[in-house]
């Protein structure tokens, strides 16, 4: 009987954990289904091609793949320096009662709906920094902006916690031979946590390029590729959001389809790289 | 009263009405203690678990004061300098006084910027003058002849007993009066003890050692005297020999007789 049990218990939850699979391999089935006949018709050209003319039946990826990798790439350069310091001021820096206080300012942060951070990106930032760089204020910066104030509390709560993973006797030892604060940070903990700090720069990464709500808000949906970050521009995400209830013709529906399939490769890459450098890293700290 | 011997080397520490409160706690975990630190001696601290000999250790070096709260009386005067007052400059005490671990302790660096990492601490840019200094201090812990040839590869690359002479090497570069040892060599296996014992012979020619250890055989390996304590008190402070053999506290005669511990 116990014996039954524990094979009905083994096979059930060998079920569950591949049903993880399936999903998956669905999920690309679909989507590569979907977007047949605007890969059929367009072709790898998709990539390149600017010119995105429903009326014309002409659909280039290129502006909303841009989109995404600016906006992102804006973020990023906001976010990271901003959240590393974050990250060391509360793991190396701060009386404990701050970095407790700060601590869960920064989870309650995390926690905020992404359309909070788009409304306020389109109520009180654009209008803000259409007075500062003219245009009406949307565009690639506001939407890299909007994106970095997104990300910036996850980014800095995981590389606080990749922080606090150094051993106190290595950094006791720092310490020991004469180091003041900022050496000990920059010689010990920082190298020692670094494939932490690049695993948490990575795992934001793959939030922002997949942001879809706050971005929508923000971007200006301007399908060409702007001549500067402070005009309207696309990405993908928000092509998707925005263009499925106008998709009236089947082409049209399946390049959007094969937007769609563009973000999950894209997203598949830059996780597997993180995972390889990451996980790189980490076989080289333990040898 | 503890029972202190003549300590017939100079004495380097002298340690005064000494008492250690950790933060937040209003009995101290060290109380009253007064002995004296002979230079270029080995002084041995043993004691059951708990009984505050790391945390005496600990106060050498001051490095009480990464965590706040915790709380100094009395005096440790070095030369003659009181190292407890409030201005002490506590890196350069540091530089004075080096530690090693329990544990071995690279730094997230290549071998060469181990041993030169205190050097550069202090300054020294001259690359002639590091690679003099490193090669000598890996030459004066034994490691050269293993680690010379690849200097540039990380030192947590190295075995356990290379990585903990890598700590002394670093600690010994920077030349310092004393160095603290805190169980060095409960994370090693007998042949590196053996080969850190020999080296902590060695070097007590020209620096002063406080060793830790849970090892009594250790301590009587090792050290010139040795000092027991119990409950954060210290009981008696003894030459080696004469500690081991003819105790003259009560107390320190059941623990190494291994009637409690």
């Amino acid at each position: 009987m116990n014996r039954t049990l524990d094979i009905i218990f083994h096979n059930t939850t060998r079920f569950f954990a591949l049903s993880v699979l399936v999903v998956l391999g669905a999920l690309f089935f679909v989507l590569f289904n979907e977007a047949k006949p605007a890969i059929d018709a367009f072709g790898l050209e998709f990539l390149t091609n600017s010119k995105w003319a429903p009326n014309m039946e002409i659909f280039g990826g290129y502006p909303a793949i841009y989109g995404s990798i600016v906006s992102t790439i804006i973020a990023m350069a906001i976010a990271t320096p901003i959240a590393i310091g974050i990250a060391i001021f509360l793991s190396e820096l701060a009386p404990p009662w701050l970095a407790y206080i700060v601590g869960m300012a920064i989870e309650l942060l995390a926690a905020i709906p992404s359309i909070i951070y788009g409304m306020w990106g389109l109520f009180y930032l654009a209008p803000l920094l259409r007075d500062i760089w003219g245009g009406n204020g949307l565009g690639l910066a506001t939407a890299g902006i909007v994106l970095s104030i997104m990300i910036l509390p996850f980014m800095a709560a995981i590389t606080r916690d990749a922080m606090k993973t150094t051993p106190a006797i290595l950094k006791e030892s720092a310490y020991g031979m004469g180091a003041t604060r900022w050496e000990v940070l920059k010689d010990v903990v920082i190298p020692y946590v670094k494939s932490g700090i690049i695993g948490s720069i990575i795992l934001a990464l793959g939030r922002a390029i997949g942001e879809t709500m706050a971005v929508t808000f923000v971007m200006g949906n301007a399908h060409k590729i702007p001549d500067s970050i402070f005009k309207p521009a696309t990405s993908i995400p928000v092509t998707l959001a925005n263009e499925f209830t106008e998709a009236d013709t089947d082409l049209y529906y399946s390049s959007l389809f094969y937007l769609a399939l563009i973000l999950l490769v894209i997203s598949f890459t830059v996780i597997a790289i993180a995972k390889f450098w990451f996980l790189r890293n980490l076989q080289e700290q333990k040898v | 009263m503890a029972t202190i011997c003549e300590v017939t080397h100079e004495h380097i520490i002298e340690v005064e009405n000494f008492s250690f409160y950790y933060a937040g706690v209003d009995t101290p975990n060290l109380k009253n203690i007064n002995m004296p630190i002979g230079k270029g001696a080995v002084t041995a601290l043993i004691g059951p678990s708990g009984c505050g000999k790391t945390t005496l250790l600990r106060c050498f070096n001051r490095m009480h004061d990464l965590y706040p709260g915790n709380r100094y009386e009395g005096k440790i005067l070095l030369e003659g300098h009181n190292i407890l007052d409030k201005n002490e400059d506590l890196i350069k005490l540091r530089t004075k006084i080096g530690m090693i671990f329990q544990k071995p302790t690279p730094f997230p660096m290549s071998i060469y910027d181990n041993v030169a990492y205190g050097l550069r601490l202090q300054g020294i840019k001259s690359k002639s003058e590091l690679d003099g200094r490193v090669e000598k201090a890996l030459k004066d812990e034994a490691l050269w002849k293993e680690v010379g040839d690849r200097l540039k590869s990380p030192g947590t690359a190295l075995s356990g007993g290379q990585q903990q002479r890598l700590c002394i090497a670093r600690a010994v570069a920077v030349e310092p009066e004393v160095l603290l040892f805190d169980e060095p060599t409960s994370a090693l296996d007998p042949i590196s003890t053996q080969a850190i014992e020999e080296l902590i012979t060695k070097l007590k020619e020209k620096v002063t050692i406080i060793i830790v250890t849970h090892n009594m055989q250790q301590a009587a390996r090792v050290s010139d005297y040795t000092a027991f304590m119990y409950l954060g008190d210290l009981i008696e402070l003894g030459v080696t020999e004469e500690l081991f053999i003819t105790p003259k506290e009560e107390m320190t005669e059941q623990y190494i007789t291994g009637k409690f511990g």
